[in-house]
């Protein structure tokens, strides 16, 4: 009793990514696309991002969350494009064979000519930092509680601290400021903080949060319910300082320290891993190491704006749409990016030689903070661009465009770095 | 007032205090015989103290010092396994163990160790060369010379164990007092009468399985013989991705401090390392230390090459309840007709814990005890079905006949709805995250509840019939949300 169905392309998840890739695949051709997501609705995790702040580079316009999501799903369904809700993808076959179960329709499989990996990002967890002490209730990550507070409506706490200072903690200490809880302090364990600056003066100084970096939470008390923790300052090489402890009370501890890439069905599936990112290493195209098989938005690399999801994920859907006309140009001749002096990753890993003239981006993040920076590329050891930046921060990822005739292919183990001076 | 609660209240043949897996392998056991018992526990779930916080390490039994009851208990108790594990449906893998010597000087500790195995007349051991050790475990730390192998050791998921027994006992006609403290203790003419907060239990016979709490509630009647000091080890659990990280059971040579540090894979495919062992006072502190945590993956980079720190999932800690006699105290209380302690059930307790059951039984038998068999004993149950491991065929069967099985919530676990609503459903079912947790697994993988946590806050909402503010994490006040 096989269920086997066909498709053109398969898109997993139906997040900003997906949505952006589904719609641009169809518009360069691709006519059977099926778009498969887990959740009750599309857009991923932006329904529950009621905050403005979307779109600004895209649109030139604040959107919310939901208001971004909603211009992207608007736009699937008026192209007809076919999606399943409430459809959990548990496995992908190098031949791109998917199988997915759903209430509705149970267990089945299709199998695509291309596919594209959508499936966003988790957040790091209180164990994954081995936070000592009790494990009460009232300790969750900053996303979770998110969707509690906007999308069911639940109050978390009343006196919080916020570990972390990514971006969704520091939107969450705004949010449940205005929701009347008292949030204590983020405390940050780096000298400088994760997220957005921009974030830090709306949602941190607009409302006298305090940022207390250099920091760290120690020890966790209460047997039911949190009743407060422990902080200390740590030194440069993240070692708690002795004489700094103090205790700050409190109901509720949100965790924003970090997302990884959910990957567990490429890894699965045997597509090779970037260890910095901990997405998929892949080309100019998008494209994995695995023929046919393409990924984009938070599932390749984390994003702390979702206009670059967007753009990168068209380029996905539109290199899926010339692999299934047979147009794509992989070739023997690729040149390997390599993060050099001060550089934590960069994205694509790889370009295919190529005499077209289009430009290539690359996407990247600094390991620490710059003030006037350079930016120094170099083919083979050979500097081919210079660029200057005012700040450089890992909190915001930077990229870079390169004209494709500046790089003449040497050899097959050609590279690319960018560093830092 | 006296004749009020002796009109009201069933009188039950026996009363077990505690529903950890020395309470509930006693309770299903006594199921075998015609018998009206009830188990009684303070917690809103079974297996929700030492029970959940242990290595889950069914030891082969060379370690106890021979002729204590430890060393026979767990010689009688390791095989029970795999009959009793089938039975329930409980995963139980007899996967062996290796104890390492690290340097020279600890060779000839694995050979007292084999010697004293020989003593307990425990089967499977051998000593293997430092090469042999290196050939089935490639991870295994350079530094390695020799090697015990205990070919019976082997690995379950002890609250797994000990949910599924209370929910075969309950099955069986046993009664499963939640939330019930017992908080006084008073002999009657034929028995004892028990005070909970939520009424008097009678029984003719009572059996002590209070864990760390044995002490206080022998002198709930009279002062014990014995005291138990609450001894804490800390864990930390991997990733599935390093699940295979060793095939066995790893320790190292046991010290004055215990067990020592070990490196084992779980029955759920997860790789775990600890415990230490830290005196506490106080016998509700489950806290994590730095100290701790770092003390044993410092001890455990002595087993293997490399500690996948970065792939950590969580960190937790039990407590050992260690009788200051130095070893298990089954038996009457003196002075006490019908009055059973089974306390300072420290390591090995689990592995023993069958064996346990059948000394209590025998103890109460020569108490006076009538042990007529029960013809409808059941002893099996039904896991709870695992839809991710089920055939295709299977799979859309299941979610035809019910679609919440096609719906999954735990995403890391693969855990449908489906599962989770049996869990909450059945007898002994859910009554908090961490007991569906402890029931299917969802929130128990990587994330940790980040993306199921707030779902099965609602699935238990509505099946349990309360708000969402009412749900607990776990026991006691560990409400989840907080009120508008
Ligand atoms: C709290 C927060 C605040 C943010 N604020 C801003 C902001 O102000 N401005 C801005 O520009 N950007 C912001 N961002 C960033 C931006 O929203 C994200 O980068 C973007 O949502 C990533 O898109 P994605 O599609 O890659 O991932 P997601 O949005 O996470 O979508 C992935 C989808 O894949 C689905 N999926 C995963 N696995 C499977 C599977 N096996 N089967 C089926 N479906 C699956 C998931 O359910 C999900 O719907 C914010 C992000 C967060 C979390
Ligand atoms: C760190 C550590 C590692 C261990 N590793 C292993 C191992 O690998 N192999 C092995 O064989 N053994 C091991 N053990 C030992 C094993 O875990 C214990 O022996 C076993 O779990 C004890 O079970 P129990 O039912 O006696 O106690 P518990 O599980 O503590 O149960 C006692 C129950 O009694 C209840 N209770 C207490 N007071 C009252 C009251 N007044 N009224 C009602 N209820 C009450 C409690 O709430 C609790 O549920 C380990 C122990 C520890 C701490």
């Amino acid at each position: 009793m096989n269920k086997q169905r066909m498709a053109d392309l398969v898109v997993i998840g139906g997040g900003p990514a997906g949505l952006a890739a589904a719609i641009e695949a169809r518009r360069h051709g691709v006519r059977d696309i099926l778009l498969l997501e887990r959740d009750r609705e599309l857009g991923g995790i932006l329904p529950q991002c009621i905050h403005n702040g979307f779109g600004l580079h895209l649109f030139k316009k604040e959107l919310t969350g939901p208001e971004y999501a909603e211009c992207f799903i608007d736009e699937l369904k008026d192209l007809n494009i076919e999606y399943k809700l409430d459809t959990m993808v548990l496995r992908i076959h190098k031949n791109r064979i998917i199988e997915a179960v759903s209430p509705n329709e149970g267990y089945f499989r299709v199998q695509a000519r291309a596919v594209i990996l959508a499936m966003g990002c988790r957040e790091r967890t209180r164990g994954a930092l081995l936070i000592p002490g009790s494990r009460p209730a009232g300790i969750f990550t900053a996303g979770t509680a998110q969707r509690l507070v906007n999308i069911e409506g639940s109050p978390v706490g009343k006196k919080a601290v916020i570990l972390g200072s990514g971006d969704i903690g520091l939107i969450m200490a705004r949010r449940l400021t205005l929701e009347g809880a008292n949030v204590e302090a983020v405390v940050e364990m780096m000298p400088y903080p994760g997220g957005l600056n921009r974030n830090i003066v709306q949602c941190l100084h607009d409302f006298e949060i305090p940022l207390l970096l250099s920091h760290t939470v120690v020890n966790v008390y209460g047997r039911d319910r949190l009743t407060g923790v422990e902080i200390a300052r740590v030194d440069q090489n993240q070692k708690v300082i002795p004489g700094t402890r103090q205790s700050i009370e409190c109901d509720t501890m949100l965790l924003s320290v970090g997302l990884i890439p959910e990957n567990e069905l490429s890894v699965q599936c045997g597509i090779e891993l970037d260890p910095t990112t901990q997405g998929p290493v892949v080309d100019e195209h998008m494209q994995t190491s695995i023929d046919g098989i393409f990924a984009c938005g938070n599932v390749v690399h984390v994003h702390d704006l979702v206009d670059y999801v967007t753009e990168e994920s068209r380029k996905a859907g539109r290199s899926a749409a010339a692999y299934i006309e047979h147009k794509t140009k992989t070739c023997e001749l690729r040149i390997k990016t390599v993060p050099g002096k001060s550089i934590r990753y960069i994205v694509p890993h790889y370009v295919n030689w190529d005499q077209s003239d289009q430009d290539l981006e690359f996407f990247f993040r600094s390991r620490d903070v710059h003030d006037r920076a350079s930016l120094v590329v170099n083919l083979d050891g050979k500097l081919i661009k210079t660029i200057r930046r005012r700040h450089l921060v890992p909190g915001e990822m930077q990229h870079i465009k390169l004209k494709r005739k500046m790089l003449p292919i040497c050899s097959k183990q050609s590279t690319l770095s960018i560093s830092i001076l | 007032m006296r004749l009020f609660y002796w009109r009201m209240k069933p009188m039950y043949d026996i009363a077990i205090i505690g529903g950890g897996i020395t309470g509930c392998f006693l309770a299903r056991q006594l199921c075998r015989y015609a018998l009206k018992t009830v188990l009684i526990e303070k917690n809103t779930d079974v297996a929700d103290e030492t029970t959940k916080a242990n290595s889950g390490i069914i030891h082969s039994g060379y370690d106890a010092c021979p002729g204590t009851l430890k060393a026979k208990l767990n010689r009688l108790g390791n095989p029970m396994f795999d009959a009793i594990c089938r039975d329930l449906g409980v995963p139980f893998q007899r996967i062996g163990s290796l104890t390492l010597a690290l340097s020279e000087e600890e060779i000839p500790v694995l050979q007292q160790l084999y010697e004293r195995g020989q003593a307990n007349e425990i089967g499977g051991l051998s000593l293997l060369s430092a090469e042999a050790v290196r050939k089935t475990e490639p991870r295994i730390h350079s530094r390695v010379k020799a090697a015990l192998l205990a070919k019976t050791a082997g690995i379950v998921d002890p609250f797994g164990l000990a949910i599924a027994l209370a929910e075969n006992a309950a099955d069986n006609g046993t009664d499963i007092r939640l939330n019930s403290r017992v908080v006084g203790i008073r002999r009657e003419n034929d028995g004892y009468v028990l005070t909970t907060p939520s009424g008097w239990i009678k029984a003719r016979y009572v059996v002590n399985c209070g864990g760390v709490f044995a002490g206080e509630i022998n002198e709930l009647l009279s002062p014990a013989r014995f005291r138990i000091r609450p001894v804490k080890g800390e864990y930390i659990v991997f990733d599935k991705q390093v699940g295979d990280l060793v095939r066995h059971v790893v320790f190292q040579c046991p010290s004055e401090k215990g067990k020592g540090v070990l490196v084992t894979p779980t029955v759920h495919g997860n790789l775990m390392v600890g415990p230490n062992s830290q005196d506490v006072e106080d016998k509700e502190d489950v806290s994590t230390t730095r100290s701790g945590l770092d003390e044993i993956l410092a001890t455990a980079g002595n087993s293997v090459e490399t500690i996948p720190l970065p792939l950590a999932i969580t960190g937790f800690s039990g407590l050992r309840a260690s009788a200051d006699t130095g070893d298990f105290v089954i038996e009457e209380l003196s002075g006490y007709r019908g009055f059973i302690n089974a306390a300072g059930i420290d390591s090995p307790g689990l592995t023993a814990s069958p064996a346990i059951a059948e000394l209590v039984i025998d103890l109460l038998k020569s108490g006076g005890l009538k042990l007529t068999p029960n013809p409808a004993f059941d002893p099996i149950r039904k896991p709870i079905v695992n839809v991710v491991n089920l055939s295709e065929e299977e799979k859309s069967e299941l979610i035809r006949k019910d679609p919440r099985y096609g719906r999954i919530i735990c995403r890391c676990e693969s855990i449908t709805e489906g599962e989770i609503v049996e869990a909450i459903r059945r007898r002994v079912g859910a009554r908090s995250v961490d007991g569906v947790k402890r029931r299917v697994r969802a929130g128990m993988g990587r994330c940790q509840g980040g993306f199921c946590g707030p779902r099965v806050l609602e699935i238990l909402a509505r099946e349990l019939h309360v708000s969402r503010c009412q749900v607990v994490k776990d026991r006691g006040a560990s409400y989840l949300l907080s009120e508008q």
